[in-house]
């Protein structure tokens, strides 16, 4: 502890785009167009990785630029940032996969990176074939595989399905046979991309309990990840990334209630085509979204204890037919509150033409404090059909939750819950408050 | 993907190693020993007839030169032995060539993933992939044995200096194989032009006819070419009736080394880069 693991000074990575092809209008054109176009083709093929002189040029894209921190021995470190920030290509970097336009890294110890699960699978190897090349890509020795081999397939749960090539198996198990090779890993510097996206819910928990047990024994972890539950759980330090450069560098709770404030800001034009993390993908289109409160008038701020009401505008393109909508209501620490899923509520939603979907919640359980909405309609089928997770943000400010109009400290719980109380003393028989 | 954990490892912009590092490679064994033994698996999972393709394949093709250029176009050989094992002899060390090559030549462009999320010298794509190939020629080669003896041609002492064949072989696949990858990874259409200039490339060889079909002024020149000096050296170390064609060999030695260091060197300098024009 104590000793720096990883330097980066001044680092920088520059990529070359494609440019947009001209276009003729005339035959002629297009035939000479054509002709030239190998030519234009290797051209373009061969500039691919030559920067020379003109690092500026119109289409080449900073993915980092200037960046320069130190991590020391011991340390947990995460990465946020929007998609494109630059935190993949900062791990590339760091793993040796590509190296900087500018500046330098120093690495003082064994590292080992995990930027995908399951890297070297293949698909017609069984699943223990697989976890020897997948461990052997990952760095381990063949020795060192054998000796954890029954650990590793005891972590994954697929022991039944040893000898079944893994294309058979569902890409649930490959995840887990995936991450139980990577969680055997022992390096002294482990780099880990977003791979807890994948996987269920129960999986990543032991995940990350996995990874809490290599960070608590004193390896040093930089980690990648859109889970702010999992950064804030894990890091000891969290580093906030925005178009390639830094922005904030310091205590995870703070920086990412920075990140998370910075991207709700965003929140407003979530409904349109250019939100990156928006998934559309079925017919129906959600077009607004907005929060009411129990007279039905659009409100920012709403009241703890007051009926609350979540509306959403829709367009159906397909034929009318019967969806789920699910809310996921999360506080500015990026933890997932509650969720107001229709399916599971027992009500059943049929989506024609256009219109409008609106969650009631007769009495909001909530702190004073900020919150967003993600949204996601889903088919019968379990397919996703419109879904983005920052699609609304409200604050709540006052609270009836409970007559005095108190509510307790968030470090003694997060939402409010109805109940009443009972005291029963031998003397003088029940006495009761509440409804 | 793990390294030496003694040493501290820097990364600069625009430094990077222009030599292999054998120390590095060799710390990387059991990867390669483990890509080869996938690239074996895996070409014949799920085939009925498995490693038998290693042997229908050269088998086939023997059939098919011998129908048409042994019986169609009547090609004479000096040899004693019948026009097949005289093609045979010849198409056993080609076939690991083209193989080796096309191969190689591919390996980058398959694993474009792999170089993509791990780190390691990647020179050992193209390495394993000529390996997983080594396993098809030993099975060919046993065949071609088996088939002398039946018909009761008796290898000289000669069938000692296979060996420095093969390696011959191996440099000269490799070599330009290396050269290839790097190119392939960026420009694609070497991966396709490698299919056709290998079928083109088998007739500037003495398989289907003997090397006197070849103007004498002109042998030595050809021998530039270094798969002429092993498949010669093959039947000279086979069949017995002749001496090794030392000439021929030994400049076919030098061209592949030549090559060889010529590919190697490129693929190095091109190393780092091949993650990002993948």
């Amino acid at each position: 502890m104590g000793d720096v693991a990883v330097s980066v000074e001044n680092l920088g990575k520059a990529y070359r785009i494609g440019q947009e092809a001209e276009r003729s209008d005339t035959f002629v054109g297009a035939l000479a167009g054509s002709l030239s176009k190998p030519f234009k083709k290797f051209r373009s093929l061969s500039r691919l990785n030559t920067f020379g002189s003109d690092t500026d040029g119109a289409d080449i894209l900073w993915a980092l630029k200037d960046l320069s921190f130190t991590i020391k021995e011991g340390e947990v470190v995460g990465f946020v940032g929007r998609n494109g920030a630059g935190k993949s290509t900062l791990l590339k970097l760091l793993s040796r996969i590509t190296p900087p336009t500018q500046g330098r890294i120093r690495i003082q110890r064994r590292v080992s990176s995990l930027l995908e699960v399951g890297t070297g699978f293949h698909p017609e190897l069984t699943g223990r074939e697989n976890i020897y090349m997948n461990g052997t890509v990952l760095g381990m020795s063949h020795a060192e595989i054998k000796r954890k081999f029954d650990e590793i397939t005891a972590f994954s749960g697929v022991e039944r399905f040893l000898d079944t090539p893994v294309k058979r198996y569902s890409s649930g198990m490959k995840v887990r046979l995936g991450f139980s090779v990577a969680a055997h890993l022992e390096p002294e510097i482990l780099i880990i991309d977003e791979v807890l996206a994948v996987g269920d819910a129960e999986f990543q928990r032991r995940c990350l309990g996995k990874m809490q047990d290599v960070a608590g024994g004193g390896r040093t972890v930089l980690f990648v990840s859109h889970n702010m539950g999992a950064v804030q759980n894990l890091c000891s330090r969290v580093i906030s990334l925005r178009d390639g450069r830094m922005v904030e560098d310091g205590d995870p709770r703070t920086v990412v209630r920075n990140y998370l404030a910075a991207f709700t800001q965003a929140g407003s034009d979530a409904f349109t085509r250019e939100n990156e993390h928006r998934q559309t993908k079925g017919p129906i289109h959600l077009t607004f979204g907005r929060c009411l409160d129990g007279n039905g008038s659009p409100v920012e701020s709403m009241v703890s204890g007051e009926e609350a009401r979540f509306e959403f505008g829709f367009v159906n393109k397909g034929p009318p037919a019967s969806f789920r909508v699910r809310l996921i209501i999360r506080d500015s620490d990026g933890i997932e509150l509650f969720a107001l899923h229709s399916g599971i509520a027992g009500a059943s939603l049929d989506f024609g033409g256009e219109g409008v979907v609106r969650a009631i919640v007769p009495k909001l359980p909530l702190l004073p404090g900020s919150y967003n909405v993600a949204v996601a309609v889903i088919t019968m089928s379990h397919d996703l059909s419109d879904a983005m997770p920052n699609a609304l943000a409200f604050s709540v400010d006052g609270s009836t939750f409970f007559p005095g109009g108190q509510t307790p400290p968030r470090r003694h719980g997060r939402v409010l819950v109805e109940h009443h109380w009972e005291a029963q003393s031998a003397m003088t028989g029940p006495a009761t408050n509440g409804p | 993907m793990m390294t030496d954990p003694s040493e501290p490892i820097l990364i600069e912009a625009g430094k990077h190693r222009h030599s292999l590092d054998l120390r590095e490679l060799r710390s990387y064994g059991d990867l390669t020993r483990f890509l080869i033994w996938r690239g074996v698996k895996v070409r014949y999972a799920q085939s009925a007839l498995g490693v038998g393709w290693a042997i229908m394949e050269p088998l086939a093709q023997v059939l098919i030169y011998t129908l048409i250029f042994g019986y169609v176009i009547g090609v004479r050989v000096a040899t004693e032995q019948p026009y097949f094992l005289f093609v045979f002899a010849g198409l056993v060390p080609w076939t690991f060539f083209s193989n080796a090559l096309t191969q190689a030549t591919e390996s980058l462009s398959q694993n474009a993933n792999l170089l993509s999320k791990v780190y390691f010298p990647r020179i050992i794509l193209p390495i394993s992939n000529v390996g997983t190939r080594l396993v098809d020629f030993t099975i060919a080669f046993v065949i071609l044995i088996a088939l002398l003896l039946a018909y009761g041609v008796v290898p000289s002492l000669n069938i000692l200096w296979l060996p420095l064949l093969i390696l011959i072989l191996m440099v000269a696949g490799l070599g330009v194989g290396l050269g290839l990858a790097a190119l392939a990874i960026q420009y694609r259409d070497v991966n396709y032009a490698v299919g056709f200039m290998v079928q083109l490339l088998k007739f500037a060889v003495p398989i289907v006819y003997p090397i006197t079909l070849v103007p004498e002024e002109w042998r030595l020149l050809y021998a530039i070419n270094p798969m002429v000096g092993v498949v010669e050296g093959f039947r000279a170390a086979l069949f017995a009736d002749s001496p090794m064609p030392w000439d021929y060999i030994a400049i076919g030695a030098v061209s592949a080394t030549v090559l060889f260091a010529i590919g190697l060197s490129y693929f190095v300098r091109r190393e780092h880069l091949f993650a990002d024009v993948g």
